[in-house]
């Protein structure tokens, strides 16, 4: 199997879906003449044309309002915010009119559309452009929201989302594009709401999304060196969220850690860890931890952003609390 | 008067001094001192040499990812020398010549683009807002600020900075709107460098230039040389005076932005040499140098020994930071509510417990 990066990934569902589909087509800034801020649709534009790759002013709630208006009326758009942090310029549109149109009208208008570009955590940018923002999108009745951590998941989720009849929500990272990973030649979708177990283990399970994941490899790595065989539960998807794989992990390690990158309130994890501790009481050897980032903004210092983040030091604490482990 | 006659349907600029240094409208000559002149060039010139000082030092990967400022002294210099110290102004991110002015320390800029917040701590005296990132959401709290003066009763205006990218915002519009309707002491300041990253200008908006757009909110527009650090003075004070007395307006700065639009971007992706060459007779520097060494307020062998104490200056400015900006793990915790929470004082204290149980 050829190895590519996470960008590369994305960028030939996009590809292959707008060459599949004559209604898909992108817009968002700098997508087009500049080849994406972070490179994803390079080429898109000389391969495709202005009629499917369009640049936008800088005008968040515009160009997603534009978009919901299209897909109400059958076209398929696939947004790119040039981050999540400047998605919140377009929250309105997103909550009151892409993830109501079909309820308000008795399930008349369709909302064929994938809001997708970098979330969570970069290096070096501060409070305001370095947010892990999935849990304000996983609150939203209405909204799929997907998280792939690696290339393979990533293509098979984004020619899902780009397929789905409803706004998905598709969260990439500026710190995966250039990760490697297998992506088979053939055509392939991945399910919404299936998890991926990315190491099996019988000890503890480690229930992460997005890019933890990779640090949360890591910890099982070290855990193994103390004796411990970790399970890493990559959820993939958190809305629709596949409850069964977490609880069928936890009937088998008795223990979990979750893991988020976005802040502890109200958030993906605690609500994942809330769903374990409720559902599998009778199961469990030990109080559900929640590794997420610190419940600050992001620090501009290099050392400090990286504190207010988990780590892999949190996460094999974390491990140890739960299993008791000195 | 400046600021009514002006109507910017007619498509032109106001220009004070030509590319050759010529003034060519004396009427609007600003009233200035020649130490006055002097203090715009010397600003000017020390935005140019922290500039550069700042790219290569980032290229040295001394300095976080810089928004550079070539080409667009003038415009920054021109509009922050025409405020008073109580006036308020608004960054958007690309302002240094007007930061200069305003106070904000060579010290706290590097330590700001060193990636601490302390850079950004600028104290009462110095009435500026820190670099927000996302774009034009200042310009409301501009507004909000222009609103507050009235409130009190205090006769300060407030320059808010937007790019020509900017305009596109939702946020652009609703401030001018609220600003026209509450006839705030607002003055809103584009800088139109043509480009907002590889966008230019044409699409961003099919307006024939961006002071029209005033028009329609009710309010005066102009659009002045923004290369031209007179015209810019003459129209600023002008706006200033007249939005603590009428009420808003907004002034597009004619301008270009030499340089690249970060240091993580490349323009010659975008925009070929021949666009850019113009320009580089426009220079906003090399017009006032040609007015000072006409008028002999400045000796060629001025020009290189400032050049080398400013540059001087902004390296032992950089020097002085680099390192010390590596704060404490405490201060993730204690600037984020006015009082810190009983939940964050927890956090604290677990995240200390477990600094010192992983140094065991
Ligand atoms: C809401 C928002 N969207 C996108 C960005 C990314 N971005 C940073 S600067 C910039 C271009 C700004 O252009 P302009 O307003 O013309 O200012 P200039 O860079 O030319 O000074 C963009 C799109 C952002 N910071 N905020």
């Amino acid at each position: 199997m050829p190895e590519i990066t996470f960008r590369e990934a994305i960028r030939q569902a996009i590809d292959e879906e707008i060459a599949r589909d004559e209604r898909v087509f992108i817009l968002g800034e700098e997508v087009a003449q500049y080849d994406g801020a972070y490179k994803v649709t390079q080429g898109l534009l000389s391969k495709h044309g202005e009629k499917r790759v369009i640049d936008t002013p800088i005008a968040e709630e515009g160009f997603t309002g534009i978009a919901v208006g299209a897909a109400m009326v059958g076209l398929r758009p696939i947004v790119e915010w040039m981050t999540f942090n400047f998605s919140l310029m377009a929250y309105d549109t997103v909550v009151n009119s892409a993830a109501k149109m079909r309820y308000m009208s008795g399930g008349q208008f369709s909302m064929p559309i994938v809001f997708r570009g970098p979330n969570g955590p970069a290096e070096y940018l501060a409070s305001q452009h370095s947010q892990a923002l999935q849990s304000i999108y996983a609150h939203i009745p209405g909204l799929k929201v997907v998280t792939p951590a690696t290339p393979y998941d990533a293509k098979g989720l984004l020619k899902t989302a780009i397929r789905d009849d409803n706004p998905v929500i598709f969260m990439e990272a500026e710190m995966m594009y250039n990760l490697k990973g297998e992506v088979p030649e053939e055509e392939y979708l991945i399910p919404f709401g299936e998890a991926d177990i990315k190491r099996e283990g019988k000890d503890i399970s480690l229930i992460v999304h997005a890019k933890p994941l990779h640090m949360v490899l890591k910890a099982a790595e070290q855990l193994e060196k103390l004796g411990v065989d970790a399970e890493v539960v990559d959820l993939r998807s958190i809305r629709p969220l596949d409850e069964k794989a977490i609880y069928d992990s936890v009937k088998k390690t008795n223990r979990a850690v979750v893991i988020d990158e976005s802040w502890p309130f109200a958030s993906v994890g605690s609500h994942v860890a809330w769903l374990i501790s409720r559902n599998c009481f009778d199961l469990l050897d030990a109080p559900v931890e929640l590794v997420s980032s610190e419940d600050v903004p992001m620090p501009y210092n290099h050392k400090l952003e990286l504190a207010a983040q988990p780590t892999v030091d949190k996460i094999v604490a974390a491990a140890k609390e739960v299993l008791y482990l000195k | 008067m400046l600021i009514e006659q002006f109507n910017p349907l007619e498509d032109k600029m106001i220009q004070v001094m030509d590319e050759n240094g010529e003034i060519v409208n004396a009427d609007l000559m600003p009233d200035l001192k020649s130490e006055e002149i002097l203090e715009l060039y010397k600003t000017m010139l020390k935005a140019r040499t922290i500039d550069s000082a700042a790219l290569s030092l980032q290229r040295q990967g001394r300095l976080l990812t810089y928004a550079p400022n070539l080409g667009q002294e003038a415009a920054q210099v021109g509009s922050g020398y025409a405020l008073k110290k109580t006036d308020w102004a608004v960054s958007a991110f690309r302002e240094l010549g007007m930061w200069l002015i305003k106070g904000w320390t060579i010290e706290k800029i590097f330590q700001y683009w060193y990636g601490s917040e302390w850079g950004s701590h600028f104290g009462e005296e110095i009435r500026l807002l820190p670099i927000s990132v996302p774009i034009s959401s200042q310009l409301s709290h501009a507004v909000g600020i222009a609103m507050a003066a009235k409130f009190r009763g205090e006769s300060d205006a407030v320059i808010a900075y937007t790019g020509d990218g900017g305009t596109s915002q939702g946020e652009f519009h609703e401030a001018l709107n609220f600003a026209a309707v509450y006839k705030t002491p607002n003055v809103f300041f584009i800088q139109n460098n043509q480009f907002a990253i590889s966008i230019p200008s044409s699409k961003q908006t099919a307006s024939k230039n961006l002071a029209v757009k005033a028009l329609a909110y009710g309010m005066p527009g102009i659009k002045v040389d923004g290369n031209d650090v007179f015209a810019v003075l003459a129209v600023t004070r002008a706006a200033l005076e007249y939005a603590i007395k009428e009420g808003p307006v907004l002034i597009e700065a004619y301008t270009f932005r030499m340089g690249a639009h970060t240091t993580s971007d490349d323009p010659s992706k975008y925009r070929t040499d021949e666009e850019v060459e113009p320009w580089k007779k426009r220079d906003p520097m090399l017009r006032l140098e040609k007015y000072l060494l006409q008028n002999d307020l400045l000796k060629e062998a001025d020009i290189e020994h400032l050049k080398t104490s400013f540059q001087e200056e902004a390296m032992a400015a950089y020097q002085s930071i680099e390192h010390t900006s590596d704060t404490e793990i405490e201060e993730i915790f204690s600037h984020h509510y006015a009082e810190m929470t009983p939940q964050l004082e927890e956090q604290l204290a677990d995240y200390l417990a477990f600094v010192e149980r992983s140094q065991r």
